[in-house]
């Protein structure tokens, strides 16, 4: 009897393993209201989204959050605000003193991440959200050990 | 065109790991079937239960099992020098010939001709040539995960790692197109990550070279003009580089000369106008988590440029 169930068990276990699996969508995220909502609670599109910090070099302005040329993105601060429709709106159109605009640069999908990875880049994201890796060697902490900043902060 | 096999082979170096796996097999084999049929003739004789053997079968038997226990132990000293010898031929790569960097990235190979003067370096994807008869350096790295370089009918498996170099020589005995596979799984798109090796005569190896480094001319008129518009100005250049046009993106594949190449992201398609076509409506749907996104491109946007291009010869 004790055997059946063992064997139950472990049937269990390993069937469970399966479930709750991370839904990734390649083709870009259902529309939700409002919009980007999906992507900011999202692991694949948050670590898209750092890839494409790196490869789009927002780096060489604003490093890797703490800011230089452009502002810090790790702060709570933000002048144009912190929801993720709003960091899509900074990138997608550009802003003022220097920000360029990416909408023909980038797809809409990708944008989204972007701003999710942004977003997140303060921790305003859970732990199992924020990128844990990093594709190159890294002297700070992974985002995911990383404190949360302040509490959000509306504007300037 | 070949299909990749390890037993196959067509350089010095495969042949000498052929031989290796033939001699490996050869002998296992043997010892399997010598201990099948040994087993055999004792069931069909066995020993009395409880009857105690004679002195001098008693010698016998130890005598034959310290036999077999120092065979068994000179077998495996032997498949270990033979496969240390074998393979320490290859460690040594040659620095003074020609030398090329292989990037594994997720999930396609990023292939550069060094040259110390800069004007001859030159860059490709997915794709290396190759002059026949004559070794050629390969310096592996990665950008993101472990991949391994595997190209069975030339050489053995080398892995890509990231933050560190590897070599690996290649040489082919006759001139064809070897296929190649990454070998170290690597992510949702590894079985999509092909690489082919067209091995040229060295004249022909030297006129494709010469004809790789040079700029793609621009089209100046029709659709595929239209089709280069679009791709300098629309997302495709952010990613990618074209040389002649103003497209220099770093982090997609290289797609100098496309229209001169086998096949499509990584050896997932054959590179024909219908495929690229398919390609570009959702590359999604065809390699799922490649990062290539799905750009809205109006359909004759895309025809334009699908015809700007497979005319990049």
């Amino acid at each position: 009897m004790s055997s059946a169930w063992a064997r139950f068990a472990l049937l269990a276990a390993l069937l469970l393993a399966g479930c709750e699996r991370e839904k990734r969508v390649y083709s870009g995220q259902p529309a939700t209201n409002p919009a980007g909502e999906l992507y900011q609670e999202n692991a694949y599109d948050v670590a898209q989204g750092k890839r494409l910090y790196t490869w789009m070099n927002c780096t060489g302005c604003h490093a890797h959050g703490g800011g230089g040329i452009g502002p810090a993105l790790m702060d709570n601060r933000w002048i144009y605000g912190g929801k993720i429709q709003q960091i899509y709106r900074s990138i997608r159109d550009g802003r003022k003193n220097g920000m360029p605009a990416w909408k023909n640069r980038l797809t809409d999908q990708q944008i989204w991440q972007l701003a999710a990875y942004v977003r997140s880049m303060g921790r305003y994201v859970r732990k199992d959200v924020a990128p844990s890796r990093d594709d190159a060697l890294n002297s700070g902490k992974a985002e995911s050990r990383r404190e949360r900043s302040a509490p959000l902060e509306p504007g300037r | 065109m070949n299909w990749q096999s390890a037993l196959d082979p067509h350089s010095a170096n495969a042949r000498h790991l052929a031989d290796l796996f033939w001699f490996f097999t050869a002998l296992c084999a043997a010892i399997w079937l010598l201990v099948v049929a040994a087993l055999l003739r004792a069931i069909r004789h066995p020993g009395l239960a409880g009857e105690q053997d004679p002195p001098e079968r008693q010698l016998r038997k130890s005598r034959i099992v310290g036999a077999l226990t120092a065979l068994t132990v000179l077998i495996l000293v032997v498949f270990t020098a033979a496969s240390f010898y074998t393979t320490r031929s290859f460690a040594w790569p040659d620095m003074n010939t020609l030398r090329i960097k292989v990037t594994g990235q997720q999930w396609w190979w990023q292939v550069e001709y060094r040259n110390h003067d800069a004007s001859q370096v030159l860059t490709t994807a997915n794709e290396i040539h190759i002059p026949v008869g004559r070794p050629v350096t390969l310096e592996l790295h990665a950008t993101d995960v472990i991949h391994s370089f595997w190209v069975p009918d030339l050489m053995g498996k080398q892995d890509l790692i990231p933050g560190r170099t590897n070599y690996l020589t290649l040489q082919a005995d006759h001139a064809g197109v070897y296929r190649g596979q990454c070998a170290e799984f690597c992510g949702l798109e590894h079985a999509r990550m092909a690489i082919w090796v067209f091995a040229q005569e060295p004249s022909a190896f030297e006129a494709w070279r010469r004809h790789a480094l040079m700029p793609n001319t621009m089209p100046d008129g029709g659709a595929a003009a239209k089709g280069a518009y679009i791709f300098v100005h629309r997302q495709c250049a952010s990613c990618h580089a074209i040389n002649g046009s103003d497209a220099a993106g770093q982090t997609g594949p290289d797609l100098t000369h496309f229209g001169a190449r086998a096949t499509i992201a990584a050896g997932t398609l054959h590179n024909t106008a219908a495929n690229l076509d398919r390609w570009l409506a959702d590359p999604q749907a065809v390699k799922p988590g490649a990062n290539m996104p799905k750009v809205d491109l109006s359909a004759p946007d895309r025809a334009a440029l699908v015809a700007f291009l497979e005319g990049l010869k």
